[in-house]
């Protein structure tokens, strides 16, 4: 149940989406503003999204987003006419075999993290510190997000290399030493920062590169708090409670308010945007709830028959994401992860979700890697 | 219901994941198994050297008289399991319930380990070739020739990644602590009855907590064993053997392709030995990698395949309690309709006969499991696919090869019985490298002699013998040090 004190909230937040999904659709259908994928794609709907889009709901009318439509050029028809004199970038998801899944941004990638930038408390986080970025570099956008996030907040951010999709490609050959002596070459490069004399106290990581960093600096002696990290910011991967736990306890060396380390997972794709989550604690069981940063982008838990049909609360459904903004426009898309849809609360008045794994039916074929 | 706790050198982990085991004819949950992540797995493995020092403070024969005690607290006592207590029958019943094998074939492999258990000084006695166990304890020392050898431990612990579907491979770990080398356990997800049964009659018999880990738990959790432990064992399909094999930190476990060879000069007696042929196919459910999965011959190969389909084709599922159950259930969802499918595709090459058909379907499905009945099958020619197939069954197929080729065309077998008299070919026998175990003679492939070495030597893996010199003076101070 839905507590009545933030009855209010949620319906305000439910307005401010139904126009923000209005003006999404008007500049994204809009000859003058609208990108040509979308203006083409409005020529075989059986609709008018102009006229008939109004709120959220009205999202459903569209057909299910193809992957698909990702793949391949040219990438320009994703640029909208209104944004096509600004400078462009390209990131990239996915790409093990063939093409990958190719999105445009111009500030987008920006504006998530300096908005996710709110939710880190300044106590682990201090503005003006330095940061370490410890996963993902290449075509995707983590690199150059996280980098903002570190200017934002006043900080540098220094980076190390690292090709998922070479990781994923040492998993499915079966190569692990080639892949543990790969993941000690990017814990080695980040050993080095740190202790390089920069006075990083910051680190985004994914859980895996966590766990070998950590790892690694135990056989040292050492240790993340040691090596004075404060704050960590981490997602990639799955990240479970158990897992959460074992990180804060044995890693970090306990609670916040003991360890003086900080970690908050995240969730999110080069698609959607960056999903910040519900503290963690150890009262809840170490449950992890993400919630999507409203109205620019919005998660939603449904039904595996039905993908229009949201889940009830604390139901467990496949994760549906759209992206709401000037840049990109995404009427749901469905990730290949499902989990259980949750409730909002005063901080993020909109449903969440938690126990965020890898969708049953697809499991089997997905391959984890560090990423 | 049990919930079981993760042990960590023997400290319970209540872990927030957990795997529930449930009945696999009914449902019922049966225990709550703690999971362990990989990292955490990882993480201890630095403590692993407590381990083997917390057991070389005791002599190795000290060792020995404890776990000859934990063989009778195993066997017969009721014993801590999780935050509960398991007498040996509710022990049996749960690793039927959980694994699809009948009741009394978990009671023979209690049997079975405690045979080994309390032979333990003989069985390393023939392990070690006779070495005195105070050498490997020591590192070094005297043989009786007045030599001075020395066996270096690799690891700490030994690592184990257990399978769900054969209780009988424990025999191969216990001979580890009397070694005192720390055990790393991961037992597979149907079965996690006996590692943690065994640990806890090791502890009440006064071996230290803290030389015994268990980490239930996902492939992130086998992978963290093997990648952590200088040394482990893991059981495992062609792939996992194919994955690991030349990696001296892994002894792997596969398919054994164990068979039975029929020579030129007493096939045609080929009915003497119809019974050590049957009781290779068929006993323990055909579930072992020491079962029979071929019989090759040069003759008489159809009337050997009629003859063993007579014998096992009738067989039908019957519950696990029943004490004339014959045949373990396929736990997993649509593994025994897979296997059976793989048969079927196998079955549509030429050459191939189906013996066991006219004694009906092979697949008998449940609601919640399913059974696969023993099957027999004749190749023409040892080139077809499925002359060298195994399955989780009593599955045979009986191949028609001439002796001179036979060794050449029977692939990785490891366990061989080649009944012959033929003094040539017994050499030739005795030199393929492609057998293991070697049986000359009308043995069943599953018997086993716990006296020699078996699927290679635990000592060889675990110790390596190394040059170790020091003054001739101090040889008497270390013949009796």
């Amino acid at each position: 149940m839905m507590p009545a004190d933030i009855a209010p909230l949620v319906k305000s937040a439910r307005d401010c989406l139904d126009a923000h999904v209005y003006e999404t659709v008007q500049w994204h259908f809009h000859a003058s503003t609208g990108c040509p994928f979308w203006l083409e794609k409005s020529g075989e709907l059986k609709f008018d999204p102009l006229k008939e889009v109004k709120t959220f709901d009205d999202l459903k009318k569209f057909p299910e987003f193809q992957d698909e439509w990702l793949r391949g050029g040219p990438v320009r028809r994703w640029v909208p006419k209104a944004l096509a004199d600004k400078p462009i970038y390209v990131f990239e998801t996915g790409g093990t075999t063939g093409i990958p899944k190719s999105r445009i941004a111009m500030d987008d990638f920006r504006t998530d993290y300096s908005l996710f930038s709110e939710s880190l408390p300044e106590k682990y986080f201090p503005k003006g510190a330095n940061w370490l970025m410890l996963g993902p570099s290449g075509p995707r956008r983590l690199r150059l997000a996280v980098e903002h996030l570190a200017q934002h907040r006043g900080g540098i951010c220094f980076c190390i290399d690292l090709d998922p999709r070479w990781v994923i490609k040492l998993i499915k050959k079966g190569w692990m030493e080639h892949l543990e002596a790969y993941k000690q070459h990017c814990v080695e490069q980040a050993i080095t920062i740190l202790r390089a004399g920069h006075d990083i106290k910051c680190m985004f990581t994914t859980p895996k590169l966590l766990e070998a960093l950590a790892l690694e600096l135990e056989k040292q002696g050492s240790s993340i708090p040691k090596e004075g990290i404060t704050g960590i910011f981490s997602g990639g991967t799955e990240f479970t409670p158990q897992w959460t736990r074992f990180a804060v306890e044995e890693f970090l060396g306990g609670p916040p308010e003991e360890s003086g380390v900080y970690m908050t997972p995240t969730y999110g794709n080069t698609l959607m945007g960056l999903a910040a989550s519900k503290p963690v604690t150890a009262a809840d069981g170490y449950k992890i709830s993400y919630y999507a940063p409203q109205p620019r982008a919005v998660v939603e838990v449904v039904e595996f028959s039905d993908y229009n049909q949201v889940v009830g609360y604390g139901k467990t459904g496949r994760v549906k994401l759209t992206t709401l903004t000037q840049e990109f426009f995404v009427p749901g898309s469905l990730e290949r992860d499902e989990g259980e849809r949750e409730l909002p609360f005063e901080k993020y008045p909109w449903d969440g979700v938690s126990g965020v794994r890898p969708f049953h039916e697809l499991a089997e074929a997905t391959t984890v890697g560090v990423y | 219901m049990l919930n079981i706790p993760v042990l960590r050198w023997g400290k319970p982990y209540d872990s927030l994941e957990k795997d529930q085991v449930v009945h696999f004819l009914t449902g019922e949950p049966i225990a709550a198994v703690s999971q362990a992540n990989g990292a955490l797995l990882q993480r201890d493995m630095s403590k692993a050297k407590n381990a083997r020092k917390a057991l070389l403070d005791f002599k190795p024969h000290e060792l020995i008289e404890r776990v000859k005690k934990a063989a009778d607290l195993y066997l017969n006592a009721t014993l801590p399991m999780g935050n509960g207590t398991q007498s040996p029958e509710e022990f049996a019943r749960q690793q039927s319930a959980t694994t699809g094998l009948p009741e009394h074939m978990a009671k023979a492999n209690m049997h079975k380990n405690h045979f080994v258990l309390t032979h333990m000084d003989q069985m390393l006695d023939a392990l070690t070739r006779g070495l005195p166990l105070d050498i490997l304890s020591r590192g070094f020392g005297v043989e009786s020739r007045g030599v001075v050898v020395s066996y270096q431990c690799q690891s700490p612990a030994i690592g184990v990644v257990l399978p769900s579907n054969s209780p009988g491979v424990h025999t191969l770990w216990l001979p580890v602590i009397p070694m005192q080398v720390g055990l790393v356990l991961k037992p597979g997800p149907q079965e996690p009855w006996t590692p943690y049964r065994m640990t806890a009659a090791f502890t009440q018999a006064g071996i230290p907590a803290e030389a015994m880990a268990i980490y239930p738990g996902g492939a992130d959790a086998g992978a963290a064993v093997l990648a952590a432990c200088d040394r482990s064992m893991i059981f495992g399909g062609t792939a996992t053997v194919e994955r690991y094999k030349g990696n001296p930190k892994v002894s792997v476990h596969g398919p054994g392709f164990s068979k039975i060879l029929l020579g030129d000069d007493v096939v045609d007696d080929w009915e003497k030995y119809l019974d050590i042929m049957v009781e290779s196919v068929f006993i323990n459910s055909g579930r072992g990698c020491i079962n029979c999965s071929g019989i090759w011959a040069s003759r008489h190969t159809s009337e050997i395949a009629q003859a063993i389909a007579d014998r096992i084709g009738p067989v039908e599922p019957k519950p696990p309690e029943d004490p004339a159950a014959a045949l373990a259930a396929f736990t997993v969802p649509g593994q025994a309709k897979g296997v059976w499918q793989n048969i079927e595709a196998d079955l549509r090459e030429s050459g191939i006969q189906h013996v066991t058909e006219k004694y009906g379907p092979r697949l008998v499905e449940m609601q919640r499991c399913a059974y696969l009945r023993p099957t027999v099958i004749h190749c023409d020619h040892p080139a077809v696919a499925a002359a060298k197939k195994e399955f989780m069954f009593p599955f045979v197929a009986v191949v028609k090869c001439p002796q001179g080729k036979m060794l050449e065309s029977i692939g990785y077998t490891l366990v061989g019985t080649a009944i012959t008299n033929h003094p040539l070919w017994q050499r030739e026998l005795i030199d393929a490298t492609n057998i293991d175990r070697l049986n000359i003679g009308p043995i069943p492939t599953t018997k086993l002699d716990w006296l020699q070495p078996h699927e290679g030597s635990i000592i060889e893996f675990l110790f390596r013998a190394r040059a170790f010199q020091v003054p001739s003076e101090k040889i008497t101070e270390l013949a009796t040090g």
